[in-house]
């Protein structure tokens, strides 16, 4: 198992889980906050729509193309 | 840092694999770089709820023990960097990358169109929620409704059912006679009539389309028409997808012809720019197997071996053959046009809503008036949209060709600064 940390929270996931499923395995499955202020999910799963990015580190990338590590902090957008 | 190779592969999926497994024996020193952690595309990508198919096993065994090939994972292309050169990111570094050929094996994407309530967290596409399921997405005890087009409904109800969804409906467009004409024309390909045979399932409706997803923070329910009726079905997700479209922005950065909204290749799978060549479901959908052949072509006539790639003709015009059946019979009913109100957003990441684009004359007129295209994706999902929606013409993207880091387009001047 995998321990990272999402939104602060202590997170346990399998090897080769994506931070994209972190997402719903350790909250609401939530990644951001839109302009008008709609919540957003990740939505293509495939890299491509952007709706997935978190803050990974301090470093923006897409939760669906990241794969966890031991020790990420995952912030999402609240 | 520059690194040298006789052949870049761009895109990890079946065709960059067969192109990097044809080349190979030549003793070219081969790249093959893909933005995702593992290679195999979508189709066969891994993860910790993936079951890799024999094939996609053997592909990747033999890609890693091929010891000329290099594979550069969760690395992708940011800008075109000079004459047969472009600039790489990977998660920690910007690296150039030198070639003497280049093959485009950047695959397709799902055409997401806009509906009421298509925003709303619950709802995903069909083969994004296939890929998310892949990489541990659980879905135990959620209520599914899968709807659009094409043969990936059933592949994404088929992974979704695997990870615990209760499958409450599979909502096709295309009409009961078109899907019974290409049921009928399946026998010319027997392993797809297999295929078909065991994705079946009695959730499956043809006639049918997505009208609304409803719900306030998340999804509720989705509201359906079926064979003209309106009904609505409680659920947890909604997947949606209507079909592929083409990933062509880096062959026409670099200036390679495109038709058909796909790359334009000839026999040899060759671009109209010399020693570029283009593979797999970036020059048209066709599946997986066509991907496959058109790969080995490409691989092989980069590296000068004509003879073993002529030989391969032949089955690529049969899996070029069930690709036409596939585009004829599950084409996009007009209708699916009519899908968003006024206030339904067509731009996510600018949040441009349709009538605020429903005016405007062209792509680049709704860009200057309402900043639609101009987030993130970079038009990616909401450009695919208004191509056919309103069929815009969307023009040659420009680099950064993806969300890039500072760092890296620091590198970019300092290339262009020293060449």
């Amino acid at each position: 198992m995998i321990e990272l940390s999402l939104d602060g929270q202590l997170l346990r996931v399998a090897q080769g889980t994506t931070v994209a499923a972190a997402l719903y395995l350790g909250g609401d499955g939530n990644s951001r906050t839109s302009v008008s202020g709609q919540r957003r999910a990740p939505f293509c799963g495939m890299g491509v729509c952007q709706e997935c990015r978190v803050s990974i580190d301090g470093q923006r990338r897409l939760a669906c193309q990241t794969l966890c590590r031991s020790g990420m902090q995952v912030e999402t957008q609240p | 840092m520059t690194r040298d190779f006789d052949l870049l592969i761009i895109g990890a999926g079946p065709a960059g694999m067969a192109a990097a497994l044809a080349a190979a024996p030549s003793g070219a020193r081969i790249a093959i770089i893909d933005d995702n952690p593992a290679p195999g595309g979508q189709i066969w990508r891994d993860g910790v709820q993936a079951q890799l198919p024999a094939a996609a096993q053997r592909y990747r065994a033999a890609l890693a023990a091929a010891s000329n090939v290099q594979l550069f994972a969760a690395t992708r292309v940011v800008a075109i960097a000079g004459p047969q050169q472009l600039l790489l990111e990977d998660d920690n570094s910007a690296w150039n990358v030198r070639y003497s050929t280049l093959i485009l094996c950047t695959g397709a994407r799902e055409l997401l169109l806009p509906f009421p309530g298509w925003t709303l967290p619950g709802v995903t596409g069909a083969g994004g929620l296939q890929a998310l399921v892949k990489g541990g997405v659980p879905l135990t005890g959620e209520r599914l409704v899968i709807a659009g087009s094409g043969p990936l409904l059933l592949a994404s109800a088929a992974s979704a059912r695997k990870a615990g969804a209760q499958i409450q409906r599979i909502a096709e467009q295309a009409s009961l006679a078109a899907l019974s004409a290409f049921t009928l024309q399946l026998a010319r390909w027997p392993g797809k009539l297999l295929q078909a045979t065991q994705l079946l399932d009695s959730h499956y409706r043809s006639d049918s389309f997505v009208v609304a997803a409803l719900g306030s923070e998340k999804l509720e329910a989705v509201r359906l028409s079926q064979s003209g009726k309106i009904i609505e079905i409680p659920c947890e997700r909604l997947a949606c997808g209507f079909g592929l479209i083409a990933n062509t922005q880096l062959g026409q950065a670099l200036g390679c012809r495109v038709a058909d909204q796909a790359i334009a290749v000839d026999d040899w799978q060759a671009c109209s720019r010399t020693d570029h060549y283009a593979a797999g479901e970036c020059t048209g959908f066709g599946g997986s197997e066509l991907a496959l052949v058109e790969g080995a072509i490409a691989g092989h006539a980069a590296v000068g071996e004509q003879h073993q790639a002529r030989a391969l003709w032949p089955q690529r015009a049969r899996w070029q053959a069930f690709a036409r059946q596939l585009n004829r019979r599950f084409a996009l009913n007009p209708q699916l046009k009519q899908l968003a109100e006024a206030d339904t957003l067509v731009c996510r990441c600018e949040d441009v809503p349709y009538s605020a684009l429903a005016e405007r004359s062209s792509w680049v007129d709704a860009k200057l008036h309402s900043r639609c295209g101009m987030g993130p994706c970079q038009g990616r999902i909401c450009g695919a949209a208004c191509e056919y929606l309103f069929d815009w013409q969307t023009p040659t993207p420009r680099v950064p060709l993806t969300p890039t880091r500072i760092d890296s387009l620091l590198q970019l001047a300092e290339a262009q600064v020293h060449g």
